[in-house]
């Protein structure tokens, strides 16, 4: 049989992305305030994305998965930045 | 001893995780289509999208997205506390996690009954009266902060079986993968929220 030994998380790591995802939360609502005008939804996708990134690799433990599992997240990503790349094309430049 | 080693044989944890992914992978491109929507209608309609979004509260917002990012904390602790053995502390921590869903279920009930209050809601005289991209704006917020909302009460009652089965013993410090799946869910639910805050009550 396969051993299996699945990684333990530690409390003191999941505190500090806890705190750092609700430093990212004032960050991300100082700079809606500052309005950045074009770059404002940018810089909300970019917070969103690294908070994301956050909860993915720490609290889903997507780090400490065997490599299988993170190749296979990129498949959804992938479909999604095709679907919502082409769809764009399509309303700029019909 | 033998008995434990002849059950865990026939048990695929990998397998058990891979299949959860997978199911993962069709919310994200569940809730990824109506992303898409919404970029593609706030590019055509930015002004509307712009004066419909003032009607939201930012603080309402960021209050329960300080909920959910809480709840998962509580949720990451309580697989924590359930592989050291620690099970009446695990148990503590998935009842938290599930009263956040609570709370922010409440938050946004009287966050929808503001609205409906105020006569915005899908196809009303008031809302009907506005711009095209408003009309857009909030039917988009209804729908997505909606199923988000059904997102939230599944995972509630998910972590609450689990719950169950760790009082029961079922689930233990042995046998975690239940108990980690669900989790898996929760946290699901709270990056949806992630982008949900920024996109519906951030715009400027």
């Amino acid at each position: 049989m396969e051993e299996q030994i699945v990684h333990l998380g530690r409390t003191k790591t999941y505190m500090t992305v806890w705190l750092s995802l609700l430093a990212l939360t004032t960050i991300t609502i100082t700079a809606a305030g500052m309005h950045l005008g074009r770059f404002s939804t940018l810089t909300a996708i970019l917070i969103a994305s690294t908070k994301a990134s956050l909860v993915l690799w720490y609290f889903m433990h997507l780090k400490y998965e065997r490599r299988l599992f993170k190749l296979m997240f990129l498949i959804p990503i992938a479909t999604l930045t095709v679907i919502i790349g082409l769809t764009f094309f399509d309303i700029w430049y019909r | 001893m033998s008995d434990k080693i002849v059950q865990s044989a026939h048990f695929d944890y990998t397998g058990s995780k891979l299949g959860m992914w997978l199911f993962l992978f069709t919310e994200i491109l569940l809730f990824g289509g109506l992303f898409l929507l919404y970029a593609v209608y706030r590019s055509l309609y930015a002004q509307d999208f712009h004066n419909a979004a003032q009607g939201l509260s930012t603080a309402l917002g960021a209050i329960n997205t300080i909920i959910l990012l809480s709840s998962s904390l509580t949720m990451a602790l309580s697989i924590v506390a359930l592989r050291q053995g620690r099970i009446k502390y695990s148990i503590v921590l998935q009842t938290i996690t599930i009263l956040f869903g609570l709370a922010f279920l409440v938050n946004k009930y009287f966050e929808w009954s503001g609205h409906i209050h105020e006569g915005i809601y899908p196809n009303s005289p008031e809302l009907l009266s506005r711009s095209h991209g408003e009309i857009l704006f909030y039917g988009l917020y209804y729908v997505m902060t909606g199923l988000h909302g059904i997102h939230v009460v599944i995972g509630m009652a998910v972590i609450a079986v689990v719950l169950s089965f760790t009082a029961r013993g079922t689930v233990s410090s042995e046998s975690f993968n239940k108990l980690e799946n669900a989790g898996l869910y929760w946290h699901l639910v709270d990056i949806i929220w992630i982008y949900l805050f920024p996109l519906f009550y951030l715009i400027t």
